[in-house]
């Protein structure tokens, strides 16, 4: 069984994002970039399903700059066998994404696709869910345990009220949420080995894809700051301020 | 304009983020239908007609609508969007799994997580975790938006005049179900909704610790319990409870923070709490930069004297 892994270029989720001045977007510019976590927990999920004797072959896929190579080389590092890079200077937004991921399906014929949840730049939690919806694919999204069997996946889900178990038909699509595994660091040998493993670069316009963004940001601002408290000496003093000051109790 | 809310409901009540999509929908303006998929739903349907503002409660029963399946849902809503200049839904688990299923059938982008809305077709979200608000314009015919619902003040759930409409189904899809439900009980407050929370981080030890300490306040305030993402994966509580940039987005009235330092990804999910209160041990917490009243010292002590003094 193949198994296809996206995996996204972002900002570094400890790098404390800055507005850029003429507030177009935010500034990216000498930040550290790394592969979106969640989808480095796609990736160990990929490898864990190889190394159950379950998956065949995982194709990490990527779409953006010539720069997404580093993250493609991290996901062959952890385990992926080769790479696809999208390369594009292009806005990619999260149905462009779904439109490529699945030109690509149609190629490689894979029986899963997993992702992450979400992008920790964007946050848009799209994409997963409408590459199932191009396939017409099921789709198991935010998943925490990941069960492979007589043709099915049977996922436990994060929902808002607790946990929620589907089964899903293959081909099918699963979005990983943060207690799914703890990725694994790759080793020096295994990024060694990357270098030598096939990269292959593809654009939006060989796989038939129009990317044409349909939304258009208007302007990004930093959010409103909290005024700076006060630290209370006592419990007494916070109970005063809460009933007397806030007025919360 | 036409406006379409996708109401999340286990089909004897709505959940409580419907009354604020409503509201979203009401600052976009037109008029206001509301849809209720599900198995045996009618008391879901007349909770909807009770929402201030709602014109037509349309109401697609079928067994395989009971829970709420991403795979059957979907081919019902595109079918009724070619109606509707919008289709909102919350940004819950509920929301977020089926909406961008929608979209892609229907060819647009969706608009996750607004909190504003500044136009019929110009809407404001929060990106990296809440650290940057981009206005974003959509350009596609139907708008598919996701709703936070800390971002607008609810409608009255009672008072209005709905008319319920019964429609018919789309099929079963037939490629997944669900195999079984696990839900917290609890007699709390729903942690999104909740007006006072106390939340828990990794500075309580273990499951035990954390509700020794925390239950008895929760209780004399009737709050909800929250935790950072740190206790969720130490195992202190179930994930439901985590609060944050990929967990709960809460705002409510007290949000009392105990033994969590304040991760940026933790601050995302509660800085929009009216009040903030902190207890940590180290005065260089980060959380103490957002708290609006910060208490340094052992929780241990601290928080039974609280609990004693309210």
């Amino acid at each position: 069984m193949k198994i296809l892994v996206p995996v996204k270029r972002v900002v570094d989720y400890n790098v404390k994002v800055r507005v850029k001045a003429d507030q177009t977007g935010v500034e990216t510019a000498n930040v550290k970039m790394s592969m979106n976590p969640f989808d480095e927990i796609a990736i160990e999920e990929a490898v864990k399903l190889k190394e159950a004797g379950i998956a065949t072959e995982i194709v990490a896929i990527s779409i953006g700059a010539t720069q997404c190579q580093e993250t493609l080389r991290t996901a062959l590092a952890m385990g992926a066998d080769r790479a696809i890079l999208v390369e594009t200077a292009a806005d990619i937004q999260p149905l462009a994404v779904a439109k490529l991921l699945k030109a690509i399906a149609a190629n490689e014929a894979p029986q899963l696709v997993i992702l992450g949840k979400q992008a920790i730049d964007d946050d848009s939690n799209q994409t997963g869910q409408m590459l199932a919806a191009l396939l017409n694919w099921p789709q198991a999204t935010f998943a925490s345990k990941v069960t492979i069997a007589n043709g099915e996946a049977e996922v436990m889900r994060e929902i808002d009220g607790g946990m929620e178990t589907v089964a899903i038909k293959l081909p099918a699509i699963i979005t990983t949420d943060l207690r799914l595994n703890t990725p694994r660091y790759a080793t020096l040998p295994n990024i060694m080995k990357a270098k030598k493993k096939p990269l292959d670069i593809v654009t939006p316009e060989s796989l038939g894809v129009d990317v044409s963004p349909r939304l258009k940001t208007l302007k990004v601002v930093e959010p409103a700051k909290r005024k700076g408290g006060v630290m209370v000496a006592n419990v007494a003093a916070l109970i005063d301020k809460l009933k007397n000051e806030a007025k919360v109790i | 304009m036409a406006i379409l809310v996708i109401a999340e409901h286990d089909n004897t009540s709505l959940k409580p983020g419907v009354t604020n999509t409503v509201a979203a929908a009401h600052k976009i303006g037109g008029d206001i239908d509301v849809l209720i998929a599900g198995s045996h739903c009618a008391a879901a349907a007349s909770a909807a007609a009770s929402i201030v503002g709602v014109g037509k409660v349309l109401v697609a029963d079928a067994p395989y609508y009971a829970m709420a399946v991403a795979e059957n849902l979907a081919p019902l809503v595109v079918g009724l969007a070619q109606n509707y200049s919008h289709v909102l839904a919350g940004a819950t688990a509920f929301g977020k799994n089926l909406l961008p299923r929608v979209a892609a059938l229907l060819d647009v982008m969706q608009i996750s997580d607004i909190v504003a809305v500044e136009s019929a077709d110009i809407f404001v979200r929060p990106i990296y975790a809440g650290n940057a608000f981009a206005t974003v314009q959509s350009s596609d015919a139907i708008k598919i938006i996701t709703v936070r619902s800390t971002g607008f003040d609810a409608v009255a759930a009672m008072g209005g005049n709905g008319v319920i409409e019964n429609i018919a189904s789309a099929t079963d899809a037939g490629i997944s179900r669900v195999v079984k439900q696990e839900l917290t009980k609890s007699d709390r407050p729903e942690l999104a909704a909740a007006k006072r929370i106390v939340s828990g981080g990794r500075g309580l030890g273990d499951g035990d610790k954390y509700r020794a300490v925390l239950e008895p306040l929760a209780d004399k305030l009737g709050a909800a319990l929250g935790a950072s993402r740190a206790a969720v994966d130490a195992g202190f509580v179930p994930n439901d409870y985590q609060v944050g940039q990929t967990g709960k987005i809460v705002a409510p009235e007290l949000y009392i923070a105990v033994g969590i330092s304040g991760a940026i990804q933790h601050l995302a999910g509660m800085k929009e709490s009216k009040v903030i209160v902190a207890i940590n041990k180290d005065p260089e917490a980060p959380i103490f930069q957002v708290a609006d009243y910060g208490l340094v010292g052992d929780l241990f002590t601290l928080v039974p004297e609280l609990t004693a003094a309210i």
